[in-house]
């Protein structure tokens, strides 16, 4: 297993061989990420040959920093956030050796963007029983084989999608036996985005922007071959996309007074005429708990170092949620009137201007406290979260309901 | 690179502990000696620090510690905040400790690290770091000590008291010996931490750090025993909080667990959360307390300030989702409930931790 010392030695020697000064745009660019990627050195803990070294995950902030103190270009992760931190997680664990070859490096490069069309109209919190049907052409996709080759045809909605509109492929989750109880009947598949029946349209938010989108796919093609794990197995695999999600949204490594606080402690700092007693109270209570969710979320990725996410990334996810939340109305508040005056809600831009990221930092008050409303909902609700840590940490019985036993096709809709 | 898990030695002194606790006071134990002349078992305390040699993990070997730090006595702190096990450990081993160490005075430092000898700060329990030198005792040019302190903490046990007073060169830190000040034992709200009221008549007394040394050497204290104290708290809060989630497995109402209700699900899901927001703010405080780390008196008062409410809030969910059997004196949930309400003031409050936090991160209070 590499060392620190060897990896630092590898970079030398990339840098050495790719010149990343060397020409301009986004050839050199994508040269040098392909060069680093075939390196081992775009995420050190994935295997030989895909991009890694299987070195301790950790080390990978050694390779960064090394590339970054160099002056190299990297891959610009919030653009490609779900390729990184959904699909190519699953893919390496469920994936086929050719789907890892095929799909990983473009991935990782950001020559191809990733989104995900897991969500639907009828299945938000109740995901497992989403309803977008996947039938093998041939009509032999209601029984479940194993047998490979044949393609299959998707149908259904999906929404909430962000990066719909830029991605190549998608990660998809579909109904492939209606007649099973909802959780065995799920499939996962690798979508190609640019087959003539699959539609996007962009969903305006209550922030005045659209994000994310709607996908409607009509008769969609998808060969066999981009199947991810066995048919029925969709809702194992797609454990590994969630499990993920939530790290990914409550986990990220941040300096203190970073994010919403960051706001909320500089408008403290600039009006000294805003001040009261029990809003400094309140202020250092938040304050607190940024610090209280940041650490933990370092202490959860000293943990991960070595394993994969647990359910434990859901309370990192449901701690940031609420942090979000608290921290924006209470700077809302603090700020007053001048919180009304809120910029723009892109009355004429909204579907042509689309965000690549949420930006509490360089937005007004009003963008952070409606945004925040959604820290809650978006990747599990807060709900839902809560019953996941009730039932897998802390061993809670299930609420006692027929939903897992019966037939899909039956339940009440 | 800061280091919020537990170490395997950490671990090790973990179990030996908690073996210890629930081989010597289990909780059935811990209430019974309540309401005695002994609320602290001193075989228990000889078994602690003689044995496993709890008292002395800060203190470096050749001063006659085990020469480990302040994260493996956090881990011990948890342990006695799980157990609400009464032991001198923070009063003698965590704020004696840190001034008899900041004071070189190495005698009395020895005996305090074996475990051999106790002592105490003679300090109010809701003394708070930031907070101005104490000068409720004053002591004369000839070295005697006049005055009186309420609510100290861990002096009923102590051999020696560590005095903070006000002499005619200004604050200083005095050593004690505690038969000579006036003891009176308070009816206490923890009966498990007992507090006492001291008064000092005349008392001959020995300087042991004077000035801007004896400022640091309790300031130093109170800071430590804040970082210290956290990890108590979580200590704490954990075992309510697996007490309550046996419980709401077990415990059927209208035919089902009450474990089922996602009413009481949600509740405790969010417990979870803040103990283990608990854990990662007392290790902070307790790895930055080891290292020597500037930002420690930042680490203390967030951890204070967290891990105080959230050890209040388990003890109170655990009462609550008991029911009637949470309420009783048989029960051990009171026992948590009062300790978990006297650490919220022991070293100051949360209140106190925010506003003096505020000071050290510069977020400045409203002049009003």
């Amino acid at each position: 297993m590499p060392t620190a010392v060897e990896l630092r030695e590898r970079v030398r020697k990339l840098l050495a061989e790719h010149d990343p000064h060397r020409g301009a745009g986004p050839q050199a660019r994508t040269d040098f990420l392909r060069a680093r990627f075939d390196a081992g050195l775009a995420w050190v803990h994935y295997p030989a040959g895909l991009g890694g070294l299987g070195a301790p995950r950790e080390l990978q902030s050694v390779v960064d920093a090394e590339l970054a103190a160099a002056g190299a270009p990297d891959n610009d992760p919030r653009r490609i956030g779900i390729g990184l931190g959904m699909a190519a997680p699953t893919i390496l664990a469920h994936g086929t050796d050719e789907q890892r070859r095929r799909f990983l490096r473009p991935l990782w490069t950001g020559e191809e963007v990733w989104c995900q069309l897991f969500s639907e109209p009828g299945a938000g919190s109740d995901l497992a029983g989403l309803g977008t049907r996947a039938v093998r052409e041939g009509g032999s996709g209601g029984e479940g084989d194993e047998r490979g080759g044949g393609d299959w045809i998707v149908t259904g909605q999906k929404v909430w999608t962000s990066m719909a509109h830029e991605a190549r492929w998608a990660i998809l989750v579909a109904r492939t036996d209606p007649d099973l109880p909802k959780h065995q009947g799920l499939t996962y598949f690798v979508c190609d985005m640019a087959d003539p029946g699959v539609e996007v349209r962009p969903l305006r938010q209550m922030t005045g922007e659209a994000e994310f989108n709607e996908v409607f796919l009509t008769r969609v093609r998808i060969p066999d071959a981009l199947r991810l794990g066995g048919v029925g197995e969709g809702w194992r695999v797609a454990q590994t996309t969630l499990m993920n999600e939530r790290v990914a949204i409550g986990g990220g490594a941040s300096p203190r007074e970073s994010g919403v606080i960051a706001a909320a402690a500089a408008a403290w700092r600039e009006h000294p005429e805003l001040r009261t007693p029990d809003a400094h109270d309140e202020l250092m209570r938040l304050w607190i708990d940024a610090e209280a969710v940041r650490l933990t979320a370092m202490r959860l990725r000293q943990q991960l170092a070595a394993g994969a996410p647990g359910p434990e990334g859901s309370a990192a996810k449901l701690a940031y949620a609420r942090l979000n939340q608290e921290i924006s109305g209470f700077e809302f508040e603090l700020r007053g009137a001048d919180a009304l005056r809120y910029g723009d809600w892109q009355s004429e831009t909204w579907s042509t201007e689309r965000p690549i990221t949420v930006d509490f930092a360089g937005s007004t008050p009003g963008y952070r406290y409606l945004r925040a409303k959604g820290n809650s909902i978006e990747g599990g609700t807060s709900e839902i979260l809560r019953n996941i840590i009730a039932e897998r940490v802390l061993g809670l019985p299930r609420e006692q309901n027929t939903d897992k036993t019966v037939a899909w096709k039956d339940l009440p809709k | 690179m800061t280091d919020l898990l537990y170490s395997d030695i950490e671990e090790q002194l973990r179990k030996s502990v908690r073996d210890l606790l629930a081989d010597r006071a289990p909780w059935t134990e811990v209430l019974r000696r309540l309401e005695t002349a002994q609320p602290y078992d001193p075989a228990l305390w000889q078994a602690l620090a003689g044995n496993i040699g709890v008292a002395g993990l800060a203190v470096a070997e050749q001063a006659g510690g085990q020469g480990a730090s302040w994260r493996e006595a956090a881990v011990v702190a948890e342990e006695l905040g799980r157990a609400v096990a009464g032991t001198p450990f923070l009063g003698s081993s965590v704020l004696a400790t840190v001034v008899a160490s900041c004071a070189g005075a190495s005698d009395l430092l020895a005996g305090l690290a074996d475990g051999t000898q106790t002592a105490a700060v003679a300090v109010a329990m809701d003394t708070a770091p930031g907070d101005a030198f104490p000068s409720a005792v004053a002591a004369s040019a000839s070295g005697t000590l006049t005055g009186a302190v309420r609510n100290v903490v861990d002096a009923r046990t102590a051999d020696h008291l560590l005095v903070p007073a006000v002499g005619p060169g200004g604050p200083a830190v005095y050593r004690v010996d505690a038969s000579a000040a006036v003891r009176e034992d308070v009816v206490s709200f923890d009966l498990t931490r007992p507090l006492s009221d001291l008064a000092f008549e005349a008392v001959p007394a020995q300087a042991v750090a004077e000035g801007e040394d004896a400022r640091a050497a309790l300031e130093a204290a109170l800071v430590t025993g804040a970082a210290i104290l956290a990890s108590e708290q979580l200590g704490l809060a954990q075992q309510c909080l697996d007490t309550t989630v046996d419980y709401l497995k077990t415990r059927y109402q209208f035919a089902r667990p009450l474990g089922s209700y996602q009413a009481l699900k949600h509740r405790v899901a969010d417990l979870w959360a803040a103990v283990t927001q608990a854990r990662a703010l007392a290790r902070y405080a307790a790895d930055c307390a080891a290292t020597e780390d500037p930002d420690t008196p930042v680490a203390a008062a967030m951890a204070q300030s967290h891990c105080s409410q959230t050890a209040v809030r388990a003890a109170e969910e655990c009462v609550q989702l008991h029911g009637g059997i949470g309420f009783t004196w048989e029960h051990p949930a009171h026992l948590y409930l009062k300790r978990a309400k006297a650490d919220a003031i022991l070293l100051g409050t949360p209140r106190r931790h925010r506003a003096r936090l505020a000071t050290l991160v510069d977020l400045p209070a409203a002049t009003v």
